[in-house]
């Protein structure tokens, strides 16, 4: 195994969220067995005040996850040079089978850390209680997923040897290969950009719909949490082509670097945004059977529509900005 | 938009409490400041270190040639003949083949081993030496002054030093001592046409692998060496010997957590009473829970910014004399270098990872624990 | 200016499931008229304190139910009574409580803070219920400075800042001689005469025999033994 200063740190970070969130799962597991809100016994006082540090571990664990992404991303790019034949991030995460999935299940932690807490802010706003359950289920779902996900990254660090050749991104993303990476990297340009600009042009429009006549926040929360996947892969099939004047260099890593102007941030950025706000609403008015929880909604979500909205947009208008700007020409006029 | 300002003005008032409350209790609280501080200057020193020098490695090796040829005989290092110089420079994507002389001699008067180096322009003059300036300083030796070594034959064989290299060059140059080509061959006995290696430059750096192949089908009895393997092996050197360093230190990190949850765990009753009142008088577990953050905030972000601060100092301002054995190796002539200041985002968010997260951690609870204070228990 | 508090079948146990475990309020059925000065009377241990709190939406029932203008409030999640409780009540301590190391201004407008109320507007609040209470020319000073008599007001202007329509007193008197004690008594005749509903805990028979007081119930034992309308009373 490499060892290296930041992968210590994100294997503390790692264990720190973990540790934190046994205590959490024990506690939903109490919750939604003796949970009675109309109850003055001590049990139900006590209940009541742990939701506070269940919501606070929950703040940690969201805390964590937004700084071990870039801290994963940037180390595992650097790693790249110790690595046979890895250019960038992308090699040193094909080196083994655990590297993907660990980038992957990292993001997937953070949603829903994430959206677990948009869910507990609309919580909070009703004078009874009416997610508490949905919440609690939720947390039973992000603790195993943390420590897959511990495991998972474990895994692939302890297996890294820098001996190994491993290959870049030139033919992880080669449309010859059989990879999920190389079918987004073979997807055609215009049906892409079509898809990306639909699926965001949809959810904009779901927005609309919500902000003008109070329906249909479910398929708003929906459609933003598609366009991630969506966006992801316009990024592989052409965004990414666009920003590097390549026809070839598919990496969705590199546009972090500072030789693009670091440009992947203010790409990813609002898109993760959205993509959480997206889910927490989805989430949020799937379980909203109470008219509480409808009336807490009717009041706190068009702000948070119009922030993700507001993301959604910036990543489209900047994605269309790039494909202009560029040198390079795909798609014939 | 109200509900925004509303907000926005609860944090002000709440951070304004905050920082009253924390400067009532100043005494308690720089007891641990002191400490968190000086758990982030540990840490951030050693990480700056490595990254710095690793930094300095790649620099360096940016010089050297893309691959190095020795003639290994019976597993060990011998010289090489100028005849595979010539198998060499057939090979395709190999632009320059060069023939180097170079070798270490031990000086027992200061116990220490000098690189004797012939430069590629051979414009040493015969007779003279051109020495490193940790040489120089361990010898007490100044230009003019003559340095003279035993030779392979017994026979003394005096160099006057005609210059000193300069120090901005000693990561490098500390132990150099440059002479002619002759002068370099009667004094270890080495016949014209060998030397110690071959330098090869490859023009495109994705044909290093095949070239290195190529040159052990030419050569079967070689070892290619690639800079690159050279910058890896740096690398993994600098990067376990800091965790080398930062081993003892996890125990340090895990005392450190235990002090911070004996601190926010160990409320006097007055602070308890405190908390009591302001629930009493309207103040909710949420009011009291972001105050208690906004304390861990402002102490972690003056820790971390002192800590860091002070590490950059002692790193690249002093050079790190705390660190400096252990990181650099152990040798005799230690080269005096000002490090280049290189920190990035990567090094201060694992920082970060580092230190503030477990205070967080460590304090989550504890905090919890005093927040829910019933409010009717300062009644009692 | 309405707030009506009703305690129905009320019980309060500490340490409930344990060895120790302890009846501070059995059983008790209440209700608090909307303006007025009600005292609670009744030895140490009675369980006043406990019915303040109760009352006063610190703390929540082990049986029984709350209402507020008929509105059942037992089961709200905290940060709703919080919100409730800052509107409605106004607490004074029997030890005041003020928080040291504050000057008189800032404890006054502690209340206030969760709600955001923008700063100049609270401090001009605080300043004239100061004033009002005569004690506005020590609103700088810190707390630890003042004398028993200008703690207490700055404790009932600290109560008043949210502008509560009930204010519950703990044993006003008990630290104060006769003549502060009078005092008192005077400032509760004034927020009397303002509507407001006003609930004081005493066993100070200069307290129970006011004139200004209405009503007067009896705890022994958590239970209410007694509950006499002194107005109703004096009118006869």
């Amino acid at each position: 195994m490499m060892v290296q200063t930041p992968i210590l740190a994100l294997f503390m970070a790692d264990l720190l969220g973990l540790l934190l969130l046994i205590p959490a799962g024990l506690f939903a597991l109490q919750v939604l067995r003796h949970w009675d809100p109309s109850s003055g016994r001590a049990q139900q006082l006590r209940l009541e005040k742990r939701t506070h540090l269940v919501a606070a571990i929950l703040g940690l664990v969201l805390l964590t996850q937004i700084l071990a992404l870039p801290l994963f991303v940037h180390t595992v790019d650097r790693m790249a040079l110790q690595i046979v034949g890895a250019m960038c991030a992308v090699g040193t995460l094909n080196a083994n089978f655990w590297g993907l999935p660990a980038l992957l299940l990292r993001i997937g932690l953070f949603f829903l850390a994430a959206a677990w807490l948009l869910m507990h802010r609309m919580d909070k706003l009703a004078p009874d209680y009416p997610l508490i359950r949905a919440k609690y289920g939720l947390v039973l779902l992000i603790l195993p997923l943390a420590a897959v996900t511990a495991g998972v990254q474990l895994a692939f660090f302890l297996q890294l040897d820098p001996d190994v050749i491993t290959s870049c991104c030139g033919s992880l993303f080669s449309q010859g290969s059989e990879s999920v990476a190389a079918h987004m990297a073979g997807l055609p340009a215009l049906p892409t950009m079509f898809a990306l600009y639909g699926t965001i042009g949809l959810a904009l429009a779901a927005a609309g719909v919500y902000l003008r006549w109070r329906r249909a926040l479910v398929p708003f929360g929906i459609l933003a949490t598609l366009s991630f996947p969506v966006a992801i892969a316009a990024i592989v099939a052409f965004l990414s082509l666009y920003v590097y004047e390549h026809p070839l260099h598919h990496c969705p890593f590199c546009l972090l670097q500072p030789d693009y102007g670091r440009i992947g941030y203010a790409l990813y950025l609002p898109l993760f945004g959205a993509t959480a706000i997206g889910l927490g609403l989805a989430l949020s008015a799937a379980f909203a059977r109470r008219q509480s929880l409808r009336d807490v909604l009717a009041a706190a979500a068009p702000p948070l529509v119009i922030t993700a909205a507001a993301g959604l947009t910036l990543f489209a208008a900047l994605a269309a900005w790039i494909t202009s700007q560029s040198n390079l020409i795909l798609i014939g006029y | 938009m109200t509900e925004l300002r509303r907000t926005l003005a609860r944090q002000r008032y709440l951070l304004d409490y905050t920082v009253a409350s924390m400067s009532r209790r100043r005494t308690r609280n720089l007891g641990l400041l002191l400490v968190y501080v000086g758990m982030v200057f540990l840490l951030a020193s050693v990480l700056f270190y490595s990254s710095a020098l690793k930094h300095e490695a790649g620099l360096l090796l940016a010089e050297a040639p893309d691959i190095v040829v020795q003639r290994m005989v019976a597993g060990r290092h011998a010289l090489i003949p100028a005849q595979h110089a010539e198998s060499l420079r057939g090979i395709r994507g190999v632009r320059v083949v060069e023939g180097r002389l170079w070798g270490y001699h031990y000086d027992p008067a200061v116990r220490a081993n000098y690189t004797l180096l012939v430069p590629p322009a051979d414009d040493v003059e015969p007779g003279t030496a051109v020495i490193g300036p940790a040489l120089a300083r361990a010898r007490g030796a100044g230009i003019g002054d003559v340095l003279s070594f035993r030779g392979q034959d017994g026979t003394l064989h005096p160099f006057r030093i005609a210059a000193i290299l300069p120090q901005e060059s000693a990561l490098a140059s500390a132990d150099l001592f440059l002479v002619a080509e002759s002068d370099f061959r009667a004094l270890f006995g080495i016949p014209e046409g060998q030397y110690t290696d071959i330098a090869l430059q490859i023009p495109n750096p994705r044909e290093e692998r095949t070239v290195a192949e190529k040159v052990l089908e030419a050569l079967p009895d070689s070892r290619p060496i690639l800079r690159a393997e050279m910058l890896r092996t740096y690398d993994a050197v600098f990067d376990w010997r800091s965790a080398l360093v930062l081993l003892p230190l996890s125990g340090a990190l895990l005392a450190f957590a235990i002090l911070a949850w004996e601190k926010a765990s160990g409320l006097s009753a007055d602070e308890r009473r405190e908390i009591g009142i302001l629930k009493a008088v309207g103040w909710e577990t949420g009011d009291i829970l972001s105050m208690k953050f906004w304390e861990g905030g402002l102490l972690s972000l003056l820790a971390f910014l002192f800590g860091t601060a002070a590490a950059y100092w002692h790193v690249f301002g002093l050079s790190a004399p705390l660190l400096a054995p252990v990181m650099q190796g152990w040798s005799v002539l230690y080269p005096d270098f000002r490090l280049t200041p290189a920190i990035d985002a990567t090094q201060l968010l694992a920082l970060f990872c580092l230190t503030v997260l477990p205070y967080l951690a460590a304090t989550l609870v504890p905090v919890w624990r005093a927040a829910v204070t019933d409010p009717d228990e300062v009644m009692r | 200016m309405t707030a009506r508090v009703e305690l129905v079948g009320v019980r309060k146990i500490f340490n409930e499931g344990q060895p120790n475990a302890f009846r501070a309020i059995d059983g008790v059925d209440l209700s608090l008229p909307a303006g007025g000065v009600t005292v609670l009377a009744g030895p140490s241990g009675s369980g006043k304190t406990t019915l303040l709190t109760l009352i006063g939406c610190l703390a929540r029932p082990t049986e029984g139910r709350v209402r507020l203008d008929g509105r059942d409030i037992s089961g709200l999640p905290e940060p709703f009574l919080a919100a409730l409780r800052r509107q409605t009540f106004g607490f004074v301590f029997q030890r005041f409580n003020l928080i040291r190391g504050l000057t008189v201004l800032e404890n006054v407008m502690l209340p206030a803070y969760p709600l955001g109320t923008p700063h100049r507007a609270l401090t001009r609040r605080a300043g004239a219920l100061l004033q009002r209470l005569g004690v506005g020319h020590r609103a700088g000073a810190p707390v630890e400075s003042l004398s028993g008599g200008e703690a207490q007001r700055t404790a009932i202007a600290r109560a008043l800042i949210n502008d509560p329509t009930v204010l519950i007193a703990d044993e006003p008197t008990a630290n104060l001689d006769t003549a502060l004690s009078l005092a008192f008594l005077e400032i509760v005749s004034g927020l009397r005469a303002e509507g407001r509903t006003l609930l004081l805990s005493s066993h100070d028979p200069l307290v129970r025999e006011a004139s200004v007081v209405d009503r007067v119930a009896e705890l022994r034992d958590g239970r209410l033994v007694a509950d006499r309308d002194t107005l109703a009373e004096s009118a006869q």
